[in-house]
């Protein structure tokens, strides 16, 4: 036994370098250079402090493989696969125009309804179901997060990320749904990037927020499916802000989910853009991105010793 | 030489005794504030900050470059606080750390592996959460599929592995980590014998080639054999700090878990296990020289002493031991006939008596060992049988090469005289 262990250790030396090339390490490696200044300095948590970028970009690789692993995963084991990113907010638009814009004729700015509602409901899935997803994954991952170091803000990014792969499949059905009904693109469609890049940096803030809140208070998980549905009632999803009485328009505009919604189907339809709803979007996605990032490096700190 | 690590006071404090509610809910923390909003604004967030435990405490110390380290200690003595610490999973409640190099750590093998991804892909993923770059994966790829010598299951998704070929894969990966620095807990209690081997050689590599690392493990063997020195770890304080053998042995002889007992004794003749002919005073089991608690090797010859009282004249006793392992297998079986004594082999009159075995080194493996005692009467009847609460350990300590350490297969694990010649030549 002893033996064939040794055996086994020889082998094994033989298979990454030869034997005297490692000495050569060997009497090499004491003269190793360190840096002048630490690379990594260990201390009790500084309060205040962003999220680290040079981290983060160290890091890069790993956002890109949790997202991957995500979008690999989600679909496992079932049978419809990556045909439910499309399935979800098709049925619900089919559902909608039934009940919305046929029977109950909710008005849709001279854009057929099943358009209409679709570019919401597009806008929409990718934005609860990041939140969602991204709210419960520092939970979920519990085992790395007490296990390994990386910055924790990555999980609940890649979470965001794997959405968007959602929302591109998702679109391949608007397209369709364009071609059917005869709308044009204008030039307005440049802005699509922007409001894209503008519902997923709103969805990071809300998760990243939410999935430090839930590693404390488990009471994030049943509050978020209730807290979404309310959400979408006072977002422009199935009605448009004109269905609204003037009086109360101002109200919706504190969604900063309204300026956005509204912002695809303007890039979309060639619809002209609400700049004003627009704007306090993004001033309030900014925001609360910039507030999600601190709590979130305050709680961070914690995570592995209460997750 | 400038370290490669400087700790200075490093101490960790944890919250206990809220087991059964490990995180707030948000009822409870509005309860609270409504109840008592004012202490919870005199304390802060250390709110029943008497519940609390150091974890770790005061733990200074600096590593030079291409150190090996074994950190050593009891369960819950801080090692694996210390770990953590290190390699930044959480965040020191005191002092200050200064790492001049990369860290990657290996507190558990096989972190993050996902069941439903193949091997292929739990390769990427799992390399990518220790810490590697996508380029690095890619180029490592094929040696880390040789390490592992899974070929052919590479696209088999891994929750249909054994949970060998999950640990091979596991260790494939996580070896071929070119951290400036790594910190390993005892991942290589995982695994079968060949395996661990593997990857013992693998770890001995590492240090080879002037890696700094740092090596929980409760294999004073495979500390020994790989690590120049040794922190010993009590309470949460390095209470040693030294060349690896000298910690350890130190540690063997003071720092053992008094979970075995080495006696057990019975000072109520009237109670006393046994029956009207014979009733068990005390039995115990020592070293057969230096105190009494001092732990036992494979090198230790040892005693079993049995005294019991005799109650009936002209009984011709003698008392039989069955040791066994840990697995329930008897090593031996011994009886007090053999030897030399007053009363082997004679009738003993009404009294206390005592019978000794000596028990030499160099006869039983490692592993914890208990025994029976069965009391014989004119070599054929047995009187009384009794289970013996007491048990022992037998530690390896051997020092031999790395590649071969732990428990060898075997019931027991003689040394016996073996002569090897030349009988010819071709």
């Amino acid at each position: 036994m002893g033996n064939s262990g040794i055996d086994t250790h020889e082998s094994l030396t033989s298979q990454t370098q030869p034997t005297s090339e490692r000495k050569q390490v060997r009497a090499t490696a004491p003269t190793l250079h360190l840096p002048e200044k630490p690379l990594v300095i260990i201390q009790p948590n500084n309060d205040w402090g962003g999220i680290d970028l040079r981290d983060l970009w160290a890091f890069r690789d790993l956002l890109y493989f949790l997202t991957w692993r995500d979008v690999k995963v989600r679909y496992k084991q079932t049978a419809l696969g990556i045909l439910w990113a499309i399935l979800q907010p098709l049925l619900t638009m089919l559902v909608f125009t039934l009940f919305f814009g046929r029977l109950a004729g909710v008005p849709s700015d001279n854009i057929p309804y099943p358009l209409f509602a679709y570019a919401g409901l597009l806008a929409w899935t990718f934005f609860s179901n990041a939140i969602t997803s991204s709210g419960n994954s520092l939970v979920g991952s519990a085992h790395l997060i007490t296990k390994v170091y990386f910055p924790r803000i990555i999980i609940p990014s890649a979470s965001v990320a794997a959405g968007l792969v959602d929302l591109a499949i998702a679109f391949v059905i608007l397209v369709l749904l364009m071609v059917y009904y005869r709308v044009m693109v204008t030039w307005q469609i440049v802005m699509l990037p922007v409001v894209v890049l503008l519902t997923t940096l709103l969805a990071l803030g809300m998760g990243m927020w939410l999935s430090g809140l839930n590693v404390k208070y488990r009471d994030v998980r049943f509050a978020l499916p209730f807290l979404i549905q309310l959400w979408m009632f006072v977002s422009p999803v199935i009605y448009p802000t004109s269905f609204l009485p003037e009086k109360v328009r101002w109200f919706l505009l504190l969604n900063p989910m309204t300026g956005i919604i509204e912002g695809y189907r303007s890039s979309l339809f060639g619809l002209p853009f609400n700049w004003t709803a627009l704007t306090v979007s993004a001033v309030l996605t900014l925001t609360l991105l910039f507030y999600a990032a601190y709590s979130f490096r305050r709680m961070e700190k914690s995570f592995a010793d209460i997750v | 030489m400038k370290p490669i690590v400087q700790a200075y006071n490093l101490g960790k404090q944890y919250q206990i005794g809220r087991r059964e509610a490990a995180y707030d809910t948000l009822r409870e923390s509005i309860v609270q504030l409504v109840r008592a909003p004012w202490q919870r604004l005199k304390v802060g967030n250390g709110r029943r900050s008497h519940e609390t435990i150091w974890a770790l405490r005061n733990a200074t110390f600096e590593v030079e470059p291409g150190e090996v380290v074994g950190i050593i200690g009891r369960n819950g003595a801080g090692k694996s606080t210390l770990l953590k610490v290190l390699s930044r999973i959480t965040d020191p409640t005191t002092g200050r750390a200064e790492l001049y190099g990369r860290v990657a750590s290996l507190l558990e093998v096989g972190t993050g592996f996902h069941p439903e991804l193949t091997g292929r892909e739990n390769i990427y993923l799992n390399g990518a959460i220790l810490g590697m770059k996508r380029g690095e994966i890619e180029s490592k790829f094929d040696q880390i599929v040789e390490f592992s010598e899974l070929e052919q299951f590479l696209d088999t998704p891994v929750k249909r592995y054994s949970s060998g070929m999950y640990m091979r894969l596991a260790f494939a990966v996580a070896s071929h980590l070119e951290p400036e620095i790594l910190v390993v807990d005892e991942v290589l209690a995982v695994g079968d014998a060949q395996f661990q081997k593997k990857c013992l050689g693998r770890m001995s590599a590492v240090a080879t080639e002037g890696r700094t690392v740092l090596f929980v493990s409760h294999n004073m063997v495979a500390v020994q054999s790989l690590c120049s020195r040794a922190l010993w770890l009590n309470q949460g304080e390095i209470i040693e700090d030294g060349p690896a053998g000298d910690v350890v042995s130190n540690y063997l002889s003071h720092g053992l878990p008094i979970d075995t007992s080495r006696e057990e004794v019975w000072d109520d003749i009237e109670t006393a296990p046994g029956n009207d002919s014979v009733r068990l005073h005390r039995i115990q089991v020592r070293p057969e020289s230096g105190t009494p608690s001092e732990p036992l090797t494979t090198k230790t010859p040892f005693v079993v002493e049995i005294e019991y009282w005799n109650l009936r004249p002209e009984a011709d006793l003698h008392i039989t031991l069955h040791i066994y392992t840990d697995q329930e297998v008897i090593a031996f079986t011994t009886g007090s006939r053999s030897g030399e004594g007053e009363y082997t082999g004679r009738p003993m009159p009404v009294g206390l008596f005592r019978s000794i075995c000596h028990i030499p080194g160099d006869l039983l493996n490692v592993g914890r060992h208990r025994f029976r005692v069965l009391v014989i009467k004119d070599m054929v009847t047995w009187l009384y049988k009794h289970e013996s609460e007491v048990t022992f350990d037998i530690l390896d300590r051997e020092e031999r090469e790395i590649s071969s350490y732990g428990r060898e297969p075997g019931v027991v694990k003689p040394t016996l005289n073996w002569s090897t010649e030349q009988i010819g030549t071709l």
